[in-house]
């Protein structure tokens, strides 16, 4: 059969972000796609220069909408680095226990959008609705569901008292509940297991040689997590296994994620119990001495990693954010590979792409692209548009 | 055991159920303790140190300067805020703080401001 | 008189504006029960109407490389279809207006006429999504109308006769066919969910594939239509099934002794109690599955649904040869 050549986006009702997939098929099946990225260049790095550490914890929050603690953690992680802090201990275990708080509402979310990818919209329903025990956690504690704002240079901003204690300890378990209830519907439920079952395939070697990270190497095998490979924040303090799965497929993405979030439960009994007595933070300076760190932290979609480089002032010198979508692109195209037109959107959606934080860079090729045009030259060009169609 | 319709008692136990959806103006969503929600400025409390806008990452809190005052004093534009409450967080007099008030969706952007 | 009285069986009772209304009443229903199957509220009442008068009062639209005449055809067509399926299902005691030997075979086709529509539909908007919505529309009718026929056969056969009313009068001077062939009302159901191209079989318009699929490019009036169609089609099918294999509207009353006006009371309540039964059936396999791939889905109507199918008619074939019925 001949090759066929199918443009997916950068505008396409389908894709919730700005991505292109150019796809050549055979039939129903993918011989070769193409994945092109940079069409949200917002231009946060550059805009970090311009701010110093303290506003910079709340842009950094707003890279990502899912996890943004996990963003000011590791930006304040390196500027503490930097200033050589020691954070208290209490306010480390708040700032693992809202970590974890925030892998769990990340994975249910992600759990709900790939039974709606697979048309499982009741499993969506179920899984959105429970999320919102843990939204209305973490509202109760940092007062805002999505940018907690709980970070600050050297420790967090909120401290938790014993009633939200009650509160966590009663969510966890309710949580856990329901949790291995859709473990039970995942792993029995014929019609979504075969939707997700052998469909994008990435061998662990294939995994290890384009550098996957987070859930979607996990998925296939490789014991890879930041937070057991090199522990921050309390992680070295508080025991919890790192999920692997051998299946290699979709259907292992969802069983590491969805251990994953018996581990978070398990992580915040346990930092709950255990929250040690004493400050919350430490007062920092402003001014950070010159020098550059690369700070890492595992976020919900893998190593999440933040290269910071300050020059003696209150404001960085440079920041360079590296979210793990970006990483993961590379094995979604050899997942696309030799897979069905109708597996696209779960297969894109096992690795829990974030267009929005991933895309840094701008690519403008001028010489060869004569269609680029400055802003009144797009203004004149779309005047005579509409005229020669009236 | 793999058999289709494993969800076919949880969903038919559903329906007699109350819906999990809040019907938002009828109902009120509870709101928790230390919600951030609109920004609240004491004018007597402030020295007019202008740490508050020195620290708003959005630019949502600038220093201006009144007639009746010597000094600049904060004003706070509500369209442009985070409500990540880093300004009452560095204020050194708790001249600001965050109330629990969250509806101010409006046509008239005056009505943003607080001062 | 008669001619009056069959003016109005076709417009207001049984026919065009009881239909409407109850297809609309239908959807509601469907959308209700889904809705509290996921624990959420779901529309109000009126919500089907609202929308319906809300697409009819649209600009409308028709993409410029698809063939005009036909696009406005097409939802016609697909209408006035269900529209007449329906003429032929009784729905209370002996009045079967336009009913004659082997009407059950026209029902059947008439029900196939809007996947034909929608392909059609599909095809002629030019756009590739609604293309390739179309191509998996029609791929999909070969597979569910094959198990579809073959088990709504079984009920005529048992009755010796192809006239729907015959097959209901049987059911009430016997039993419902349910008690006799139970894997056939099972098919039934679950065909006619991919005939009404509901999940699992939503691969036509699979929202997350191919964005909204056959119908993309359609807008206004010539949606609303469409729309109406489908839910049509769920009422006629839900009732085609229901006096079937539920005894119509047989109620286990014996009506023989009781005025018109009553007659007609119970046997009406036991039309709506059944077709309200078959949606909330559909409405739960709606909520309980995720969406088939059209190359599974295929497999399952083949290897499945139609060998179930065969098995069914072989029984009762066995049944008649033995003369027990």
């Amino acid at each position: 059969m001949a090759e066929i050549t199918i443009p997916i986006g950068p505008q396409h009702p389908a894709l919730k972000e700005p991505i292109n997939i150019t796809l050549k098929v055979e039939g129903e099946v993918i011989v070769e796609p193409i994945l092109r990225i940079g069409y949200n260049h917002r231009g946060i790095e550059k805009a970090m220069e311009a701010r110093s550490y303290i506003q910079n914890i709340y842009l950094a929050e707003r890279v990502c909408g899912i996890c943004s603690h996990v963003h000011s953690s590791t930006l304040v992680q390196g500027a503490e680095e930097l200033l050589e802090l020691e954070i208290p201990r209490r306010g480390l275990y708040i700032r693992t226990i809202f970590l974890e708080l925030e892998r769990i509402h990340s994975h249910l979310l992600w759990l709900g959008v790939a039974a709606h990818e697979v048309g499982f919209d009741t499993l969506f329903m179920y899984t959105w609705r429970d999320r919102e025990i843990v939204m209305d956690l973490l509202e109760l504690i940092s007062g805002n569901r999505v940018n907690y704002a709980m970070n600050t240079v050297g420790g967090t901003r909120r401290d938790i008292n014993d009633e939200q204690k009650k509160k966590l300890l009663k969510g966890m378990d309710a949580l856990e509940e329901r949790t291995k209830y859709y473990v039970k519907i995942a792993t029995t439920e014929p019609t979504f297991l075969k939707r997700v079952e052998g469909v994008g395939i990435l061998k662990k070697e294939v995994a290890k040689k384009l550098c996957a990270v987070g859930p979607t190497a996990r998925g296939s095998g490789l014991r890879m997590d930041i937070r057991k490979d090199d522990p921050y924040a309390a992680y070295d303090e508080i025991p919890f296994e790192a999920i692997t799965s051998d299946l290699c497929d979709v259907m292992g993405r969802t069983v590491v994620r969805v251990k994953e979030l018996l581990e978070a439960y398990k992580i915040i009994k346990y930092a709950v119990n255990n929250l040690p007595a004493g400050e919350i933070r430490k007062k920092a300076r402003r001014k950070i001495p010159e020098n550059e760190i690369l700070s890492y932290t595992e976020a919900p979609r893998g190593e999440l990693l933040y290269y910071i480089k300050s020059n003696g002032t209150e404001k960085p010198e440079r920041v360079k954010i590296r979210t793990p979508t970006l990483a993961n692109i590379p094995s979604t195209i050899e997942m696309l590979k030799g897979g069905y037109i109708a597996d696209i959107p779960i297969v894109f959606a096992a690795m829990d792409p974030c267009i929005a934080c991933m895309d840094r860079v701008i690519l403008v090729d001028k010489k060869n692209n004569e269609r680029s045009m400055n802003w009144e030259a797009l203004r004149r060009y779309g005047i005579k548009w509409y005229e020669v169609k009236r | 055991m793999k058999y289709p319709g494993a969800m076919l008692s949880e969903i038919w136990r559903h329906l007699i159920k109350k819906p999990a959806t809040v019907l938002y103006p009828l109902e009120r969503p509870q709101i928790p303790e230390n919600f951030r929600g609109k920004i609240e400025y004491y004018d007597d409390k402030c020295i007019r140190c202008g740490l508050c806008a020195r620290d708003c990452p959005s630019g949502a809190c600038t220093m201006k300067k009144f007639e009746e005052d010597k000094k600049p004093r904060p004003v706070f534009d509500l369209g442009m805020c985070l409500f990540c409450g880093q300004c009452a967080e560095v204020c050194p007099k708790d001249a600001i703080s965050l109330t629990k008030k969250f509806e101010f969706s409006t046509f008239d952007k005056s009505s943003l401001i607080v001062e | 008189m008669s001619i009056l009285l069959e003016v109005l069986y076709l417009l207001v009772f049984p026919g065009f504006l009881f239909l409407i209304a109850y297809a609309l009443f239908i959807e509601y229903v469907d959308r209700k029960l889904y809705a509290r199957f996921q624990h959420r509220v779901g529309p109000p009442i009126l919500q089907p109407f609202a929308d319906i008068i809300k697409l009819l009062s649209k600009e409308d639209l028709v993409p410029k490389k698809a063939d005009r005449k036909m696009v406005s055809a097409i939802p016609l067509f697909a209408f006035a279809a269900v529209i007449t399926a329906f003429l032929y299902i009784p729905i209370w005691f002996n009045q079967s207006f336009f009913s004659f030997q082997g009407d059950l075979i026209v029902v059947l086709y008439l029900l196939s006429i809007p996947t034909l529509a929608l392909f059609l539909a599909g095809w002629h908007s030019s756009n590739p999504f609604s293309q390739v919505g179309a191509m998996r529309a029609i791929t999909q009718l070969f597979a569910y109308e094959v198990p579809f026929f073959l088990v709504l056969l079984g009920p005529a056969i048992i009755a010796d006769s192809w006239s729907i009313i015959d097959i209901v009068n049987f059911q009430s001077s016997n039993f419902w066919l349910i008690l006799m062939m139970p894997l056939g009302f099972i098919v039934a159901v679950i065909a006619l969910q991919g005939k009404l191209e509901r999940i699992p079989f939503d691969i036509p318009d699979a929202e997350t594939e191919i964005v909204g699929g056959l119908l993309v490019e359609y807008v206004g009036r010539r949606l609303a239509l469409f729309r109406m169609a489908i839910d049509i089609e769920m009422v006629v099918g839900a009732a085609l099934i229901s006096a079937l294999f539920l005894g119509g509207f047989d109620a286990f009353i014996s009506v023989a002794g009781l005025s018109p006006l009553a007659q007609f009371g119970i046997g009406f309540a036991a039309f709506l109690v059944k077709t309200l039964f078959i949606v909330f059936l559909l409405a739960s396999i709606r909520a309980l599955f995720a969406r088939l791939r059209i190359d599974q889905m295929v497999t399952f109507c083949f290897k499945w649904l139609a060998p179930l199918s065969i098995i069914q008619l072989l029984l009762i074939t066995g049944v008649k040869y033995m003369g027990w019925f």
